[in-house]
């Protein structure tokens, strides 16, 4: 005889679950009486939404599936903005909420809620269980939908009958699941990847867009290998940084509304966009009908959803984006580069690097600078959402996929210090900085709590402007500089951190900028550092809503 | 902008109804009528759906339907050589014989049925497309239409060819 909670938990384990980020409650209780002396951690955070973000945190440093766990109603409630989150950006997360018992549902019950109803748009499937038998194929089913196709997060309800629900003989899950209306394409069409590469071959301005589907789909290697092989320089999207070295020489950055000038330009210029794992977000393109007007488009994605979505695509390929660009390098030999394209890409390089006012403020691209320098681009980069999400991914120098996490799609603050927790779960050994403001910070700030409780070493970098920075710096541009209800007044957040029992470090001068991130590197435990920049520093350059994406203010023209 | 008739197998599970319907409203799609019932296939619907847009938009709309897990197969039929029918009952005012008469004889020439006849009304039911329900709909004002219903349309595709998807193995 099993209770449901125990089939849950032995479910879980045998999905390879090492670490659940959980919040308990009423409805949760059988789930957490097995926990007690399971052999699945349990870290007690100090929001559900945190533990949500720490589960989606964990899924992108890893690669594996995070799991978090909330009560009924309030609880569950408060995880739909971090499984938001986790969609918008395809992040695999299974999350589990308790409901009131079965008969009780619909009757507005204590810590009664919906949540599969609340989470319809927001997860890639959900469930709930009305039966203990069912558990153990719920269970295999989520993580299966999570993992596999486009990922995203799936999240399954179950009353608290079913957990205390006694099984006499439960049926174990099947060894492979197998779904009707679920049946994901991998492999790229073969047609289509010739007519594929019968373009690249023949592009003069060829140009490959890479995005979160490369991460995810662990393509970097392929991609690399395939810019290399034809010399195809290489942009990629906020959620794509980490798929080709920065320092690499076919590395473009970033391109968007804080891309870099000639990221844009060549995208401008192009006459061939290889597109791959990407959605054309409006972040990226700007106004969608000047957006690499010149070019034939080859679209790359998993997500037959996603091509032709936003813009017309001349070459559809469905599938992995891994498996397709390897069947794309068995057919492609290497050849010389379009020299005349990369000579002209590597002027605008020349005249238009990424560049700031250098004075002698504390200027927060200098903070990023030598973090990524004392780092050697190395570790993990957790982000919160604005400037400082900006910032990070504009000055640090990633190596690695998987090295850059932020909320790309939802563009969720208070994101970034939860999901920096799960992603030193996922790797133990490395060091994960968060990169702040101090308006995203105080929206999980809670979660010092944590941090002091378990003794974990996350470095959280505050640039504090006084400001919730970006929508101030929009109201600079084209609001008249009327800064409505944009300003935060000064908090100590040294002070804070000391109340919870975490180490702090105020910055106020360029000259204690890296000493201060080497004593943070050097900690322990987790260690905040309150950088007090220039408040009125903007992120340039900048594609105004709606403008092309060559029509950036704030760059070389300054 | 286009009336699209889509047709769509699904598994019966809870809340499949909801995940159809939500998506047309979330991406902003108006649906003109959903018809769902059981079908041929044990533990399965099918719900027809008419929608109004161009033929990009309904493409998208087809894409997102098929990602949800618990659609098995979605088909936009309207292109293809198909056979369309609706259902309506009307329950109108028929105060006198002389009136009640001409009601009966609107009704044989539509091959309408009575279904029932009260001391003030008549109620009518009427199979057919949907431009047949509408010309019998625009007979009836004059009469007073106290209550109208209508299912919604269903189609079929003529000929062998089925609206289903392979069983995996």
């Amino acid at each position: 005889m099993k209770t449901g909670a125990k089939i849950l938990i032995e479910s879980l384990a045998k999905e390879g679950v090492d670490i659940i980020f959980g919040y308990p409650g009423g409805s949760v209780l059988p789930i957490y009486d097995e926990l007690y002396d399971s052999s699945i951690r349990h870290i007690l955070m100090r929001h559900e939404q945190a533990a949500v973000h720490a589960a989606d945190g964990y899924a992108r440093a890893s690669g594996r599936v995070g799991v978090c766990l909330a009560t009924s109603g309030p609880g569950a409630c408060n995880l739909v903005t971090g499984i938001a989150t986790a969609y918008m950006d395809s992040v695999p997360v299974v999350a589990i909420t308790g409901q009131v018992p079965t008969s009780m549902l619909g009757n507005d019950a204590f810590q009664e809620s919906d949540i599969t109803g609340i989470t319809l748009p927001v997860t890639k499937h959900n469930y709930l269980v009305k039966h203990a038998g069912e558990l153990a194929g719920v269970v295999r089913e989520a993580f299966f939908i999570a993992k596999t196709g486009r990922n995203g997060p799936v999240l399954i309800d179950i009353p608290k009958d079913v957990n205390t629900d006694l099984i006499a003989d439960p049926a174990p899950a099947p060894e492979t699941v197998s779904l009707r209306g679920y049946q994901p394409t991998y492999r790229g069409h073969t047609r289509q990847i010739e007519r594929a590469i019968d373009l690249l071959m023949k592009a003069e301005r060829p140009i490959i867009y890479a995005g979160g589907g490369v991460i995810a789909s662990g393509a970097s290697g392929e991609l690399v290998e395939l810019a290399e092989r034809l010399m195809l320089p290489v942009t990629a999207t906020l959620m794509g940084l980490g798929c080709i070295p920065c320092n690499h020489p076919l590395n473009l950055g970033m391109l968007g509304m804080h891309g870099t000038e000639y990221a844009n330009y060549a995208v401008t210029e192009c006459d061939l966009l290889l597109a791959i794992g990407v959605r054309f977000d409006d972040r990226v393109t700007g106004k969608i009908e000047t957006f690499a007007p010149h070019a034939k488009v080859v679209h790359i994605d998993v997500d037959p959803a996603e091509i032709g979505k936003n813009k017309p695509v001349d070459v559809p390929i469905v599938g992995d984006a891994k498996a397709v660009l390897a069947d794309m390098l068995a057919r492609i030999r290497k050849r010389d580069g379009p020299s005349q394209w990369l000579h002209k890409i590597d002027v605008w390089k020349e005249n238009h690097p990424l560049r700031y006012r250098e004075g002698d403020g504390l200027h927060p691209q200098y903070v990023i600078q030598q973090l990524s320098d004392l780092l050697n681009g190395e570790g993990v980069i957790v982000s919160e959402v604005g400037q400082n999400q900006m910032w990070a991914a504009q000055y640090y120098c990633f190596r690695h996929p998987r090295q850059w996490i932020s909320s790309g799609g939802l563009g969720t603050m208070g994101y970034g210090f939860p999901a920096a927790i799960g992603a030193h779960f996922a790797r133990p050994g490395e060091q994960v900085f968060d990169i702040a403001g101090d308006g995203s910070i105080q929206m999980n700030i809670q979660e010092l709590g944590t941090v002091a409780h378990y003794t974990i070493p996350v470095r959280i970098a505050i640039l504090n402007n006084m400001y919730l920075g970006m929508v101030r710096q929009w109201q600079e541009l084209f609001y008249d500089r009327r800064y409505s209800y944009t300003e935060l007044p000064a908090v100590d957040f040294v002070k804070i951190a000391n109340a919870y029992g975490v180490e702090g470090m105020r910055v106020d001068s360029r000259d204690e900028v890296r000493p201060a991130l080497q004593a943070a590197i050097d900690a322990e435990g987790p260690f905040v550092l309150d950088f007090r920049i220039e408040r009125e520093e903007n992120v340039f350059p900048m594609v105004p809503a709606g403008a092309a994406i060559n029509e950036m203010i704030g760059g070389h023209q300054q | 902008m286009k009336a699209h008739t889509l047709s769509i197998l699904v598994e019966n599970k809870a809340g499949v109804l909801s995940r159809v319907a939500g998506l047309f409203s979330r991406r902003g799609f108006n649906i003109e009528s959903l018809a769902v019932g059981v079908c041929e296939e044990p533990n399965m619907s099918r719900i027809t759906v008419v929608a109004y847009g161009d033929d990009a938009q309904i493409e998208q709309v087809k894409k997102q339907l098929n990602k949800l897990i618990d659609i098995v197969k979605v088909s936009d039929i309207t292109y293809r050589d198909h056979v369309d029918r609706e259902l309506a009952l009307i329950k109108v005012g028929a105060e006198t014989g002389a009136t009640r008469a001409e009601i009966m004889q609107i009704a044989s020439i539509f091959r309408a049925k009575i279904i029932d006849v009260g001391t003030r009304t008549v109620v009518l039911e009427v199979t057919g497309d949907s431009e047949k329900i509408d010309a019998l709909e625009k007979l009836l004002p004059q009469y007073g239409i106290k209550e109208l219903v209508r299912t919604g349309k269903i189609a079929i595709l003529r000929g062998s060819k089925t609206v289903k998807s392979q069983k995996p193995e």
